[in-house]
């Protein structure tokens, strides 16, 4: 059973908490067709999204399943104010303390900054990407998107394209996916390739083609603007000419392998537009939807634990 | 006049440990009697009850937070810290704010440590003005007013050209250099050693190889001008093969390395711990065997403290943003003495390493258990085991990775000149 306090990662999780977690994420990604949509799982709590870094997809993300929950959400653009004014993380954290959250949802440009909030507060913490480190909730609807697509969440071949070295997602998908027994392939520049990441239990190649064949999922990841211009590939087209996924080389893929993406999505420089909304291959429309179930799933198992862990305390 | 008798004395300069008696006078060591002699010279006697006698230790690269920074170290608090830690002389860095760069802001230094330490300060002094890399500092000046080396701490000077120029300069006055050797373009914004680790924890990081190519750059450097070279910190395998190229040619050359390069790996760091965060970043446990034998064979001539104070605010804060740098002159000797322990070296070679050899370098007469040799000495047990608590340092800042550590090693008395300090 997940018993943890907060959601910090994806590594310390055990293969039994993250089924848990799809099981129940699974029920509220049926929730979420109905036209009722709201419930009272989160009713009285306060879930604050703080995010040190700008995101409109996350965020939103966090922000409706929250509010499908009944929580109360409350968004602090972390950017226009108060490290603006030279306040530090810790103070931070305890002044948002002194308000009484349960639920706080967090996104740091640097790597263990969320872990470093999360030791100071007295509320459950849910990481929402911190630096190059580990974004939980999208491994985990990855995860959930990949199960009901291929029926299962095992044995599978999954090759992760693209820009490894900078990206969190990466990160916790590899971690994931490693947990529950998959086959993993990284593809992508050596230039964004972190070093000794072969030795994490996954296979690295350069060669796109190679690195594709007979694999049952392609997950393509953004590729940032600012790295496109000769430091660490020498051109957005050369770029796309060899890692850039587009029919001829998800050919060499199994023939019902399906292709994800985190989003936002650089169409033409990382992927073919055509296959991205491709809907026979393409379900990245999918991982938007299961993301907001799994959030739900996420924070209602937190906020068990905090309920669980006061009535503990009072005993 | 003193006698410290029943004393095992440890003698870097020969290789021995026996046990005797050292007798001290006008703060110089004057006889070392063996222990069969049974009658002493009238004077005071100390009964060392066995415990290890050793000259002091002089730690080249102690961070003083003045000037500008006296809220993370005094010269006070770190003369206690010293003392309290066996470190009879302290050679101090100039990374202060300002920087250690004209003979006025030195002049000041030295006033200030003699006024407010009980062990003896060396300072060095900033290589270039205001450590920037691209004007060399007034080295005649700063010598003739007691700087005995140049270093521009942890900036290296990255343009050749330069460093080229001021090591012809100083090599006209045998001035003694002292640079990081981690190549800038490289190492900038690192926060931890590449691999596996730092791939795992999404951490900025460098290859070693950074360190053997600043360290080539130098050595060739240093073969163009004939100066006096050490390197602060060797940390890697890989750099290893050049020092001992550059030895066997003959270069003036020596290095250093840190006490933590030496007891700790990259993966102490685990989850984020800002204490762990130190320059160069944490190596591989194999580079640490391997310096650590550099040690023992002598390849690596001194091991520092590398005392870096800094204070909670500093270290506070997400892993990327925290301060490099570690407090060091109390939990040396007892760091130092797991190696000890482990079997990689005996003690006199570990104080050749922390007194001789240091001493040496700066050309000082201490650092020796021999008549005529100041009488900076320490007194410790070996093997007292204790648990280390790092709110009890005396350094005003407190940020040691040792925190919680089960150490063995413990100062008994603390002599400069003679005198008990601690």
């Amino acid at each position: 059973m997940f018993t943890q306090r907060h959601l910090l990662g994806i590594e310390s999780l055990s293969p039994q908490d993250i089924t848990e977690i799809l099981d129940l994420a699974e029920r509220y990604a049926q929730h979420n067709l109905k036209q009722n949509k709201h419930l009272d799982v989160l009713a009285g709590l306060t879930q604050i999204n703080m995010f040190f870094e700008n995101s409109t997809r996350t965020q939103s993300s966090f922000e409706i399943a929250g509010k499908r929950l009944g929580a109360d959400v409350m968004n602090m653009s972390m950017q226009a104010s108060s490290i603006k004014k030279g306040e530090t993380l810790i103070d931070t954290a305890l002044t948002l303390n002194a308000m009484h959250p349960d639920l706080l949802v967090v996104r740091h440009p640097h790597s263990g900054a969320v872990k470093l909030l999360a030791e100071k507060v007295n509320c459950a913490v849910l990481n929402a990407g911190d630096g190059r480190h580990e974004h939980p909730t999208q491994a985990l609807l990855d995860a959930l998107t990949i199960r009901r697509s291929k029926g299962r969440l095992h044995r599978l071949t999954i090759a992760i394209c693209g820009d490894i070295a900078h990206s969190r997602v990466a990160r916790s998908n590899i971690f994931l996916l490693g947990k529950m027994e998959n086959r993993l392939r990284l593809i992508g520049p050596k230039t964004l390739m972190p070093s000794g990441i072969d030795k994490l239990g996954v296979e690295v190649t350069d060669n796109m083609y190679e690195g594709l064949k007979d694999v049952d999922v392609v997950m393509m990841l953004r590729l940032q603007k600012e790295r496109m211009d000769g430091g660490f590939i020498p051109s957005e087209r050369e770029y796309y000419h060899r890692w850039g996924l587009e029919p001829a080389k998800l050919a060499n893929a199994k023939p019902d392998a399906i292709v994800m993406h985190p989003g936002p999505m650089n169409r033409g420089v990382e992927i073919d537009g055509t296959l991205a909304d491709d809907i026979n291959r393409s379900v990245i429309q999918e991982q938007v939807e299961m993301g907001v179930a799994v959030r739900m799933a996420v924070m209602e198992l937190l906020a068990r634990n905090l309920r669980n862990s006061k009535a503990e305390g009072a005993t | 006049m003193t006698i410290l008798t029943n004393a095992r004395i440890i003698d870097p300069e020969a290789r021995t440990e026996t046990l005797g008696a050292v007798h001290v006078k006008d703060g110089r060591i004057i006889q070392i009697l063996t222990n069969e002699i049974k009658s002493f010279p009238a004077g005071k006697v100390i009964d060392c009850d066995g415990k290890y006698l050793a000259p002091g230790i002089i730690d080249i690269g102690v961070k003083i937070g003045e000037p500008g920074e006296r809220h993370k170290e005094s010269f006070r608090t770190a003369g206690l810290a010293a003392a309290a830690g066996g470190v009879t002389t302290m050679v101090t860095r100039p990374d202060t704010t300002p920087a250690i760069d004209t003979p006025e802001i030195l002049d000041f230094f030295r006033r200030r440590a003699a006024d407010a330490t009980p062990v003896n300060v060396l300072p060095m002094a900033a290589l270039t003005k205001g450590r920037n890399g691209t004007e060399m500092a007034e080295i005649g000046f700063l010598q003739d007013a007691g700087a005995v080396a140049f270093t521009d701490a942890d900036r290296p000077v990255e343009n050749a050209k330069i460093l080229q120029r001021i090591l012809t300069y100083a090599s006209a006055t045998d001035a003694l250099v002292i640079a990081h050797v981690q190549e800038p373009a490289l190492s900038k914004g690192a926060t931890v050693t590449s691999g596996p680790f730092a791939s795992k924890q999404g951490l900025p990081a460098v290859s070693p190889m950074a360190e053997r190519i600043q360290l080539e750059r130098d050595m060739a450097l240093v073969e163009m001008t004939g100066a006096r070279y050490h390197a602060d910190q060797i940390t890697s395998a890989i750099a290893l093969p050049v020092l001992e190229r550059a030895k066997a040619m003959g270069l003036k050359v020596t290095a250093g390395v840190s006490i933590h390069h030496l007891t700790l790996n990259e993966f102490d760091v685990e989850d984020y711990r800002t204490f762990f965060k130190v320059k160069p970043p944490l190596r591989s446990e194999d580079d640490r065997m391997a310096v650590v034998q550099a040690v023992a064979d002598g390849l690596i001539d001194v091991i520092s403290s590398m005392h870096t104070p800094q204070d909670e605010e500093s270290k506070r804060l997400p892993y990327e943003e925290a301060a490099s740098g570690a407090v060091g002159l109390q939990t040396m000797l007892p760091a130092l003495m797991q190696l000890v322990h482990d079997g990689h070296m005996d003690l006199p070679m570990l104080f050749r390493a922390i007194s001789l050899n240091p001493a040496k370098l700066l050309g000082l007469d201490a650092g020796r258990m021999a008549v005529g040799a100041p009488a900076d000495l320490i007194l410790f047990d070996a093997d007292a085991p204790f648990v280390m608590d790092r709110f009890k340092l005396l350094s005003k800042s407190k940020n040691t990775p040792f925190d919680g550590r089960r150490m063995q090693g413990k100062v008994l008395k603390t002599f400069v000149a003679g005198k008990q300090v601690f």
